[in-house]
């Protein structure tokens, strides 16, 4: 019986949180009710299971809350407000069943711009994802307790502030949106940069998950494909020394293959909404680095887009690189010289460097790759340009 | 759910001052649009800090100090009250409001207490 609780709580366990939360307008007693729900379950379904066991354990769980306000005092005025409220009046089951997916609510939530961006992307892994605390403290590298009070102040300020647990209004819905894909990428990268592979796992199964929920949204599907190709590399991304391999330095045989056609479905279906956007044409990107031969001018292209939709130094200096190889080092150095703001990043003066010493002007080249060695962060990198300049002579 | 908005930092054009007909306009024409969506509860701006006298008692004594509470580099200009739907609507004002082009606006939701009674006086 118990292997019944265990499978419909992980499986349902999102939903019907969402649906609680949405009936209640409180993160914590929906928790909390839900707990108790399953509680009473491990004692109560040993003789006979129920025929719906969800509908059952939202039943429970709502009752448990009526009870948890009614014995707090504060509760009793929180009771009264949820009769005011239309939908709250019938907290009937047929009513917590027929809500229906209110998952997609809750991404709105969690991810909603009110929150800091760290409590967003936290709240999103434990209500969406199901993760605990434990579990994600573990992932960001921060003490459990600071994490659990991180979750429990997004949680009171969603309820004190009166953040909307709704899907937002059509007006806002492009921007949030954006919001929410920003949160799920951020948990990618977060995997990216350390090798991790659960923050990636939970991240595209999120992505799938809103691509599931708004089919119509091409920049959801942008984002999964994004996430996939990416993905697709991690094996081939790090040396046997934990070093970061350069795309071009990758062994292939090591990629991928399955997920690659996967992401290119998804890509495919994205773009055939005919609204590019920001995660599309980075995805077209990685899914054009993927084939054997590169073709630069369609990347050049590609990266002119991007700079157009979402323009950025570090766009401008992709999109350089890409003319460079597309075209001549002449008018990628052309482009390079002319973005400003990244006088302090590595990767600027590394690819100018890189324009240079292909235009054969050594000095100015030597120059610009010590610059890039001053400048950069990880010990990886450092050895990889003191490696080039050495190649220089 | 009521929201309060701080308006911070931002200069006010005295009548007489260029401008000050156009701002007056934009402010009038700002809770206009707060009323018409029956949000509008409260509003006005303050006098300057230099206005400020600062009330405190302690064992039974009144102390009356001049000046503001907190000394700080943020002017607080004047508030609103409005009630909204939720907080994606307050913010929505928030940003509506013309004061938040030059200063910036803090929306803060006015706490619930049970049997608090703040009515106004008849």
């Amino acid at each position: 019986m118990t292997d019944l609780l265990h499978r419909v709580y992980r499986e349902h366990r999102a939903r019907m949180l969402a649906a609680l939360i949405r009936v209640l307008g409180d993160f914590e007693l929906a928790e909390d009710a839900l707990q108790d729900a399953c509680a009473a379950a491990l004692t109560t379904w040993g003789s006979a299971a129920p025929d719906d066991p969800m509908a059952w354990l939202l039943t429970t769980a709502r009752n448990s809350a009526i009870d948890r306000l009614r014995r707090a005092r504060v509760g009793r005025e929180k009771l009264a407000q949820l009769g005011e409220r239309p939908e709250a009046v019938d907290m009937g089951t047929e009513r917590l069943v027929a809500v229906g997916d209110e998952r997609l609510s809750l991404i709105f939530t969690c991810c909603h711009p009110a929150l800091a961006e760290d409590a967003r992307v936290a709240l999103t892994l434990q209500a969406v994802a199901g993760l605990t605390a434990g579990q994600i403290a573990q992932m960001f590298l921060v003490g459990e307790s600071t994490l659990a009070q991180r979750l429990v102040r997004a949680k009171r300020k969603i309820r004190d502030a009166g953040i909307s647990l709704r899907v937002p209004a059509d007006h806002l819905l492009p921007e949030r949106l954006s919001g929410v894909l920003a949160v799920v990428y951020l948990i990618f990268t977060q995997g990216y940069t350390t090798a991790e592979e659960d923050p990636r796992r939970e991240a595209i199964r999120l992505g799938k998950l809103i691509a599931a929920l708004m089919p119509d949204e091409p920049e959801a599907l942008g984002l999964v494909a994004l996430m996939l190709l990416h993905d697709s590399r991690s094996a081939a991304r790090f040396g046997p020394d934990g070093d970061v391999v350069l795309l071009e330095d990758q062994d292939r045989s090591r990629w991928d293959g399955v997920e690659i056609v996967e992401a290119v479905g998804v890509l495919d279906r994205a773009l055939a909404l005919g609204r590019p956007g920001p995660y599309q044409l980075q995805a077209a990107i990685a899914a054009l680095h993927t084939r054997p031969e590169t073709d630069w001018a369609a990347i050049s292209a590609l990266y002119g887009q991007l700079l157009m939709v979402s323009p950025s130094p570090v766009v401008a200096l992709n999109h350089a690189v890409a003319v460079a190889m597309a075209t001549t080092p002449d008018e990628g150095l052309a482009l390079i010289d002319r973005i400003t703001g990244l006088d302090r990043y590595h990767l600027w003066h590394a690819a100018r460097a890189d324009l240079l010493r292909r235009l054969g002007r050594k000095n100015e080249a030597a120059q610009a790759y010590r610059r890039a060695h001053e400048l950069a962060a990880s010990a990886a990198d450092r050895r990889f340009l003191a490696g080039r300049l050495r190649d220089l002579d | 759910m009521q929201y309060m908005l701080l308006i911070y930092d931002c200069d006010r054009p005295e009548p007489g001052d260029p401008g000050f007909e156009e701002a007056l306009a934009r402010v009038n024409a700002f809770a206009e649009e707060c009323r018409r969506r029956g949000a509008f509860v409260y509003g006005h701006p303050l006098q300057p800090e230099s206005t400020a006298t600062t009330v405190s008692v302690r064992d039974g004594k009144t102390l009356i100090t001049d000046g503001p509470f907190a000394e700080t580099h943020e002017h607080l200009g004047g508030v609103y009250v409005f009630d909204c739907r939720d907080l994606d609507e307050a913010l929505e004002l928030a940003a509506l409001c013309p004061m938040a082009e030059q200063g910036s606006i803090e929306v803060r939701p006015v706490a619930p207490v049970a049997g608090l009674d703040h009515r106004p006086s008849a």
